[in-house]
C-alpha cells in the first residue's frame, strides 16, 4: 500500500538512502501482526487491498468519527457516549479483545488499523481537518481504552514506551501527605496505588485539573490516572504523523485513483460551524433592524436574552460579550451598519469618540470588514454554536457572557428564566435536573419546547414542519429561526399566497 | 489584559485638579488638550468611570495627584517621554533579558513589539510587529516615534517585520514567549470594601501581595521555574514574567494546564459560589491556604471588613451549607448592626459549637469556611493572558500613561515593603535629574538613573537579567537545547 517515505525531510538520513539502491532493496517493513486491540497507529500498512475495501473501509471509519464529533457537540459525557457508540462500533468498527474466541480477530484489527491510515491521508490536508481528526480519533481511543480489560490494556501499555519512572519507597514517604491528598476515596478504602513520576509537560491535562501531584517539574501520577497519560501520548504521536503525512502529500498528487477518493472522504467532514456562514440561519421577512432588536429579542435563546438584558442594564457588555451578542446579531441577519448603530445607541452612555475609538472597529471585525486577509474573505467570524459557548471562555467577574444554564447558580438561572416569564413548576424543576446532570442544552431546549408548545403542537398536526426540522436545537441561532418560523406559521404562509397572487 | 486605561472620566477629575491647579503653572489650557489625549489610552475592557489613586491612604504628597505633579506637565508628554526614553529607560538591561545574551540573537531579532503612538491630531496608533536587531537600534527607533507606552510579544520563527513577504504565510509562527500572569485590582470589586474600578490604596494592595506569594511559590515549588520577575502595572495591578527557558517554549495547552493549576476562582457575576473544590484538598490548594490564613485573618477580616454590611453579609451566609445556623447567625447578626466582620466569622464557630443546628455537618462547614477564605484571599489571575504564546504584555520600565508612575519590577523578597503609591512617577525622576548635586570628589559622572530613584529598581532589574543569563549560558542547558532543537525538526 502507500508507503509514506518519513525520512525524506530528514537531511541527516538522506545520505544513506541513495534512491537506486533503494528500489531494488528488499523491504525493511515486516508484516503486521497485531498483539493488541488498541493500536497506537505507529506502522503504516503494507499488504495489498482492494479499491472497494479501502473506500468501504474508510466510509465506515468515517461514519463513527462523525457520529463521534456529533456527540461531543452534543455535550454528551463521556458514558452516555460510548453507550450511544457501542451498537454503531459493532456495525461498523468492530474490534473484539484477545480473549474473545473469534477466528475474525485479524480481519477486525486490519480494517482498523487500514480505515485509520485512510483517513489519515483524507484529513492530513489542512491545519483544521488535522485538528478535528486527532481529536475524534482521541476520543475514539479513549473509549476503546477504557473499555479494554484491565489485563490487555497493562500488556498494552507495556508494550508502548512511555517515558517514566516508578517512584521509590523513600519519596513516596516523603511526599506521603500531599500524595494521599490525592488518593484518598470518598468511602475510605485504601487501595494500593502505585506511582510513577513523569515531566509534568507529559500530562497537560492532569495538571491543569489538579489530579496530579506536581513538585519541581515533575508529575506524580497515580495509577488511576495513568490512562489519560496513555491517551496525552497517542495525541501526541498522532499529530506528529499528521504533520509528517501532511507534507508527504503532494507525492500524492499524481495518483488518480486515490486522490479523488480522499477528496471525496474529507470534504463529507465539513464543521458544522460553518454551516452557519452567510445567511443560511437568517429568517426571511423579518425586520432585522436596530431598532426592532428589542421586539425580537423575545425570541432569542436565554444566553442572548440575557446579555440583552445586561446590555440595558448597564448600557455595556465586556468584551466576550459584545462578541458573542454580535456574531449571533449577524446570524440574524442584522447587516453591518445596523449592527454599529444597535452597537452605538446601546452605549448610550460613552460619547461618540470613544465609541469610535474602542468599539467600532471590534463591530467591524466580526463582520470581516476589517483585519487580515483570512478574515475580510471568510466574512468575519461565524455565531457560536452551543459547544463553544458552553466549552469555551467561561464568564468571569462581571462578564455576562456563556450559557446562563451552564454558568449560573441554579438560584439565579431561576430568576432570570422568572424574569423572562417562564413560571412554570414542571419545566423549572425539569431545567434544574437538566443543570445537575449537566445537560445543558436540554434544558434549553425544554424552556423552548415550553414556549413553543402550542406552535409546535400545531406545526406537528399540519405537518408544516418535518421532525427533522424540530430536532435538538444546538446553535443559538437555530433557537432563534425555528422560534421566529414557529411563531408566525401562518402569517409567512399568507404572505407567500399574496406574492403568488401578486 | 494590560493595565489601567484611562478613561472619559477621567478627563474629568483632572481636569479638576489643572484648573485648581491654574494659578501655579499658568499653563493650564495645554494640559487640557494633553489630557484629552488620555481617553486613547483605553484598551480591551474598561469599566472604571473615575480612576484615580486614592490619596488619602499615603502620607506621600507627591501621589496626591497623580498625573501632573508640581510641574503640570501631562506623563504623555512628547518632551517628557523623550526625555525618559533617552536619560532613563534602561534598553540595554531590556535588550539582554529578551535576548539572554550580549550578542544579538533571534531570541531578540525576532521578537514583537507593539509600540502604541500618538499621532499630530491626537489619534491613537497602534503599531504591531516591529522588531530590532540591537539594543541601540530599538533605542533609537523608540526615542524618535516616542509611544507612549509599548508592548513585548512573542520570539517568531522569522523577523516579525519580514511576516508578509514570505512564501508561505503559514510559516511565520509564535516559537516563544515568556510565561506570563496579569493580576488586576479591578477584579476584586465583589471582595474590598477601600476602593473600586482603578483606584487602590495600601489597603487593598495586600491583595496584591498575597497574590504573588501564592503563584510564586507554586511556579517555584511545583514547576520548578527559577527566574520570575513581578512588574507593577503602573496603575492597579502586577504582571509576572516566567523567563526560563522551559517556560518560553511551552506551546498553548501547557500554558493552559499551567493556568488551569493556578486559577481558583471562577464564574461569572450571576454564578453564586466562586469557589467549588474537591475534597481532600490538592496540596498546591492547602498550601495556598496555609499562606493565605493570616492574610485572611488580618487583611481581609480586619482590615477590609467585606461583611459589616448587611446585604455583604447575606453573601457570606449564602456561602454557609447549613440553613439553621444561617437562621440563627441572620438573627444574632440583625440584633447588632454594623457587627465587626471578624466577630461575625469568629460568630460561625461559635454559635455551631452551642448547637444551634441539630444535623450540623461539621466537615462540611468547614469545608465551606476553606472555600470562604479562598474566595476572599486567593489570587484572581486574568487568565486569557496565560493560556496564549501570542499575547502581548506590557514592557516593564514603561510608563502608565494615566498615572505617570513606571512599571518598576518588584522584589519579592521584600515584597511586604512594596508601596505602589511610592512608585516614582516620570516627573519626579526628571526633576530628580535636575536637582541632582554633581558626583563625588574624585568619583566618575554617574549614569542618569543613578541619580535618580529609578536606580534600585534597575539594579534589581539588572541582577535578574545576569542571573537570567547566566542559566542560559551554563554548558550543560546549552546542550540539553541543541537537542531539542534537532528533535523538534
Amino acid at each position: 500500500m502507500l508507503r509514506q517515505d518519513f525520512n525524506r525531510s530528514d537531511p541527516k538520513r538522506r545520505v544513506l538512502a541513495d534512491h537506486r539502491k533503494k528500489q531494488f532493496a528488499a523491504p525493511t517493513y515486516h508484516e503486521t501482526e497485531y498483539h493488541h486491540r488498541l493500536n497506537f497507529y505507529a506502522t503504516p500498512p503494507t499488504a495489498d487491498i482492494t479499491l472497494e475495501q479501502f473506500e468501504q473501509w474508510a466510509i465506515d471509519r468515517l461514519r463513527i468519527l462523525a457520529e463521534l464529533e456529533a456527540c461531543s457537540f452534543r455535550n454528551k459525557s463521556l458514558t452516555e457516549t460510548a453507550s450511544h457508540m457501542k451498537p454503531l462500533l459493532e456495525k461498523y468498527l468492530l474490534l473484539q479483545p484477545n480473549s474473545s474466541s473469534s477466528s475474525k480477530l485479524f480481519e477486525e484489527r486490519q480494517k482498523d488499523h487500514y480505515s485509520h491510515f485512510i483517513l489519515r491521508l483524507a484529513f492530513a490536508s489542512t491545519e483544521d481537518l488535522r485538528r478535528r481528526f486527532s481529536r475524534v480519533e482521541t476520543m475514539l481511543f479513549r473509549l476503546r481504552l477504557n473499555d479494554e480489560s484491565p489485563r490487555d490494556r497493562d500488556a498494552f501499555i507495556q508494550s508502548i514506551n512511555l517515558d517514566c519512572e516508578q517512584v521509590t519507597e523513600d519519596e513516596r514517604n516523603k511526599y506521603r501527605d500531599e500524595l494521599a491528598a490525592l488518593t484518598s476515596s470518598k468511602k475510605g478504602v485504601e487501595e494500593e496505588v502505585t506511582w510513577v513520576k513523569v515531566d509534568w509537560e507529559k500530562v497537560p491535562d492532569l495538571v491543569e485539573s489538579r489530579r496530579v501531584f506536581v513538585k519541581a517539574g515533575k508529575a506524580y501520577v497515580p495509577s488511576k490516572e495513568q490512562s489519560s497519560m496513555v491517551i496525552a501520548e497517542f495525541t501526541k504521536r498522532l499529530d506528529r504523523a499528521l504533520d509528517l503525512t501532511a507534507r508527504a502529500l503532494p507525492r500524492l498528487d499524481e495518483d488518480d485513483r486515490l486522490t479523488p477518493i480522499l477528496n471525496h472522504l474529507s470534504k463529507n467532514f465539513i464543521t458544522p460551524d460553518a454551516s452557519y456562514v452567510g445567511s443560511s440561519s437568517s429568517v426571511s421577512g423579518a425586520d432585522i433592524s436596530a431598532r426592532n432588536i428589542d421586539t425580537l429579542s423575545a425570541q432569542f435563546p436565554l444566553c442572548m436574552q440575557n446579555l440583552h438584558r445586561t446590555l440595558r442594564r448597564d448600557a455595556h457588555l465586556k468584551h466576550f460579550g459584545r462578541l458573542q451578542y454580535s456574531l449571533f446579531l449577524k446570524g440574524i441577519g442584522l447587516n453591518l451598519e445596523e449592527c454599529l448603530i444597535f452597537w452605538r445607541s446601546a452605549f448610550h452612555k460613552i460619547t461618540d469618540d470613544t465609541f469610535n475609538k474602542e468599539y467600532r472597529y471590534n463591530v467591524r471585525h466580526v463582520y470581516g470588514d476589517v483585519g487580515g486577509d483570512s478574515n475580510r474573505r471568510g466574512g468575519g467570524y461565524s455565531p457560536f454554536s452551543c459547544q463553544k459557548i458552553l466549552t469555551e471562555h467561561p464568564p468571569g467577574p462581571g462578564e455576562a457572557h456563556g450559557c446562563p444554564y451552564r454558568h449560573f447558580s441554579l438560584e439565579n438561572l431561576t430568576t432570570l428564566l422568572q424574569g423572562v416569564g417562564i413560571t412554570d413548576r414542571s419545566v423549572l424543576n425539569g431545567v434544574k435536573e437538566d443543570k445537575e446532570s449537566q445537560k445543558f442544552h436540554m434544558a434549553c431546549n425544554r424552556v423552548f419546547e415550553h414556549v413553543h408548545k402550542n406552535e409546535i403542537k400545531r406545526a406537528k398536526d399540519e405537518s408544516i414542519m418535518t421532525s427533522a426540522q424540530l430536532e435538538t436545537i444546538i446553535h443559538p441561532n437555530e433557537y432563534f429561526k425555528r422560534s421566529y418560523l414557529l411563531k408566525n406559521l401562518g402569517k409567512t404562509n399568507s404572505e407567500d399566497i399574496k406574492m403568488e397572487d401578486s | 489584559m494590560v493595565d489601567a486605561p484611562a478613561q472619559n472620566g477621567d478627563s474629568h477629575q483632572i481636569a479638576d485638579d489643572d484648573v485648581a491647579m491654574a494659578g501655579t503653572n499658568g499653563d493650564e489650557k495645554k494640559d487640557l488638550k494633553d489630557i484629552k489625549l488620555e481617553d486613547l489610552f483605553a484598551d480591551g475592557d474598561s469599566d472604571e468611570e473615575f480612576p484615580s489613586t486614592r490619596n488619602d491612604e499615603t502620607d506621600n504628597p507627591l501621589a496626591l495627584s497623580p498625573v501632573t505633579n508640581g510641574n503640570g506637565i501631562s506623563s504623555s508628554d512628547p518632551e517628557l517621554l523623550r526625555m525618559f526614553y533617552q536619560r532613563l529607560f534602561p534598553f540595554r538591561y531590556l535588550f539582554q533579558w529578551l535576548n539572554h545574551s550580549p550578542t544579538p540573537t533571534n531570541d531578540f531579532g525576532h521578537r514583537e513589539f507593539a509600540l502604541t503612538i500618538n499621532d499630530v491630531s491626537n489619534n491613537e496608533i497602534y503599531l504591531r510587529y516591529q522588531s530590532y536587531p540591537t539594543a541601540d537600534l530599538i533605542r533609537k527607533d523608540i526615542v524618535s516615534k516616542l509611544p507612549s507606552r509599548f508592548e513585548i510579544g512573542p520570539v517568531y520563527t522569522t523577523n516579525p517585520r519580514d511576516r508578509k513577504t514570505l512564501r508561505n504565510q503559514n510559516s511565520f509562527k509564535p516559537l516563544a514567549k515568556e510565561l506570563c500572569f496579569d493580576i488586576d485590582l479591578t477584579d476584586y470589586d465583589g471582595i474590598r470594601t477601600c476602593c473600586d474600578k482603578a483606584n487602590i490604596c495600601v489597603k487593598c494592595w495586600q491583595f496584591m501581595t498575597m497574590a504573588i506569594k501564592v503563584i510564586d511559590t507554586a511556579l517555584r515549588d511545583d514547576f520548578g521555574f527559577k527566574h520570575i520577575m513581578w512588574v507593577y502595572s503602573g496603575r492597579r495591578g502586577v504582571h509576572a514574567w516566567v523567563c526560563d527557558k522551559k517556560a518560553r517554549v511551552m506551546d498553548d495547552q501547557k500554558r493552559k494546564a499551567i493556568a488551569g493549576y493556578l486559577e481558583v476562582i471562577r464564574g461569572g457575576s450571576q454564578s453564586g459560589k466562586k469557589v467549588n473544590l474537591w475534597r481532600p484538598l490538592h496540596p498546591h490548594l492547602s498550601r495556598s491556604l496555609e499562606i493565605l490564613a493570616p492574610h485572611f485573618q488580618e487583611d481581609v477580616l480586619e482590615t477590609q471588613d467585606p461583611w459589616a454590611e448587611s446585604d455583604r453579609a447575606e453573601h457570606l451566609l449564602s456561602l454557609l451549607p447549613d440553613k439553621t445556623l444561617n437562621e440563627s447567625l441572620r438573627k444574632k447578626w440583625a440584633s447588632s448592626p454594623g457587627r465587626a466582620s471578624t466577630s461575625k466569622w469568629a460568630d460561625i464557630d461559635a454559635l455551631a459549637k452551642s448547637g444551634a443546628s441539630k444535623g450540623l455537618d461539621t466537615r462540611a462547614l468547614l469545608e465551606a469556611k476553606q472555600d470562604i477564605v479562598l474566595e476572599y484571599t486567593y489570587p484572581r489571575l486574568d487568565i486569557e493572558v496565560s493560556k496564549k504564546l501570542n499575547h502581548l504584555l506590557k514592557s516593564p520600565f514603561v510608563v502608565h500613561p494615566g498615572t505617570g508612575r513606571v512599571c518598576v519590577p518588584i522584589d519579592t523578597n521584600r515584597l511586604d515593603e512594596f508601596n505602589p503609591m511610592a512608585v516614582p512617577t516620570v516627573q519626579e525622576l526628571l526633576s530628580e535629574i535636575d536637582d541632582w548635586a554633581g558626583p563625588a570628589p574624585g568619583g566618575k559622572t554617574p549614569a542618569d538613573w543613578e541619580k535618580t530613584n529609578l536606580k534600585p529598581y534597575i539594579e534589581q532589574f539588572r541582577s535578574f537579567v545576569l542571573a537570567l543569563m547566566r542559566d542560559e549560558h551554563d554548558p550543560k542547558i546549552k546542550r540539553e537545547r541543541e537537542e531539542n532543537e534537532g528533535m523538534d525538526f
